[in-house]
């Protein structure tokens, strides 16, 4: 059986992450590939890396971040910020990364989608979506949550996925850093509406958090950075927990 | 010497890495001498079933693989390109192992089939001490309908081929070198073939 994915979620700056960690275990918190390392060997099912560098310097570091990530973690993992065109896309990739994920590169262009499944696959695209509910409505927004571009959540999900998304990353804004769950009836009603793999992301504070948004079919996957960062929820006993609760999970 | 043929998969890569990480030591290459004079052969791929028959024909690959006398492993689109037919781009391919591979059909479930998913494995030597429901990780939109030369089943939608061998050609729809230790298992299952 199929099961839903546990996905943390690394911020790098300059080739280093740049959310401090407090596992005691690593000799060095900021290196990404310990870290990494370190989440696959506790069960993680897949990693998401989101290069926040705004220098051509901070790129060059991210590929030979990417070549090293490729050469020592044996799951899979994406590579996302600031992504906008097929070139860099399979640099990344022939770096060893197995996914991309396309933010507002893909607002800006909405072609690139195409761009990047046409070349390699649609397995390969995740569009990333940043919302949050304004008057009502989920708006999709840019620049850490403070530009409103006037593009509805579910409309641009859709058209993602008709431009060849493989699978839509929805963090809402609303929730993010509040640690009081996902959003999850936006999450149900995204996952009802298209036919490609959710990862919900925003809202992660508590193993019951992940629950709600794995049961069922609100997403097809979690994703979350400072509850796993600082140790708050260890992998193993959340994956042990969501097994016991009736959740197909990988142990 | 155990030869990548290199035609631009996406993920030679971590097949590398993958081989790298339990000692082996794989050369990339398109080069006819080297992949006939190889002691083992693996067909790399992610991607369009169409694009991949191209970039081997673009270099004259398809009579070199189709003259490989050694065990010869396809991953992923790899596997499927080793078939007779597939439906997506409607082109012929290899015929290396009978058969058609067929999209992926549902009102309800997602697709791409997408994540980790459980493994039934047969009595074969790539899967050695491979448990029941084992995990691998998988990502494909088309899939190769289950029949007398599948040596694991997965279900998602349906049930279907997971893995296949006829005589010294195998092949994996899973990424054994994204699959964690028991993908790092068949791996070395392979190698020791």
């Amino acid at each position: 059986m199929l099961t839903k994915r546990i996905i943390p979620c690394l911020d790098i700056k300059d080739g280093r992450t740049v959310k401090g960690t407090n596992f005691v275990a690593l000799r060095d918190a900021g290196d990404p590939v310990e870290l990494a390392a370190t989440y696959a060997e506790a069960g993680a099912d897949e990693l998401v890396f989101l290069d926040i560098s705004a220098t051509h310097e901070g790129r060059t570091t991210l590929i030979d971040l990417v070549k090293k990530v490729g050469a020592v973690i044996n799951i899979p993992f994406s590579v996302g910020g600031g992504i906008n065109s097929k070139e860099i896309v399979y640099d990344i990739l022939q770096s060893g990364a197995d996914k991309v994920s396309v933010n507002s590169s893909a607002i800006a262009r909405p072609a690139l989608i195409e761009e990047i499944s046409t070349a390699f696959g649609v397995q390969c695209v995740i569009v990333a979506i940043d919302a949050k509910c304004v008057d009502g409505q989920w708006m999709v927004h840019t620049h850490g949550g403070r530009k409103n571009v006037g593009l509805d959540l579910f409309e641009w999900a859709q058209q993602a996925e008709s431009r060849g998304a493989g699978e839509i990353l929805f963090t809402s804004m609303d929730h993010d850093g509040t640690k009081d769950g996902y959003a999850l009836e936006a999450l149900q009603k995204l996952n009802d509406l298209v036919n490609i793999p959710v990862i919900a992301s925003g809202g992660a504070g508590k193993k019951e958090d992940f629950l709600d948004v794995l049961h069922g079919n609100i997403a097809q996957a979690a994703l979350a950075a400072s509850v796993f960062h600082y140790q708050e929820i260890k992998i193993p006993e959340l994956k042990r927990y969501l097994a016991d609760n009736g959740i197909s999970i990988r142990i | 010497m155990i030869a990548i043929i290199d035609y631009n998969a996406g993920n030679t890569r971590s097949v590398i890495n993958a081989l790298q990480r339990l000692g082996a030591n794989p050369i990339l290459t398109a080069d006819p001498k080297v992949i006939l004079s190889a002691d083992k052969v693996i067909l790399p791929g992610v991607g369009h079933a169409a694009t991949a028959m191209e970039a081997l024909h673009e270099r004259n690959l398809v009579d070199t693989i189709k003259a490989v006398k050694v065990p010869f492993l396809g991953v992923c689109l790899g596997m499927q390109i080793m078939l007779e037919f597939s439906e997506e781009g409607d082109v012929a391919c290899l015929g290396l192992v009978p058969g058609t591979v067929t999209k992926f059909k549902s009102e309800t479930e997602k697709i791409p089939h997408m994540g980790w998913n459980t493994v039934i494995p047969t009595d074969d030597a790539l899967m050695k001490d491979i448990d029941d429901h084992a995990y691998f990780y998988f990502v494909h939109s088309y899939y190769v309908p289950k029949d007398q030369y599948t040596i694991a089943e997965t279900s998602y939608i349906l049930p279907f081929c997971a893995a296949m061998r006829k005589d010294h050609y195998w092949g994996v729809q899973f990424h054994p070198e994204k699959s964690a230790s028991v993908g790092e298992k068949l791996l070395q299952n392979f190698l020791n073939i």
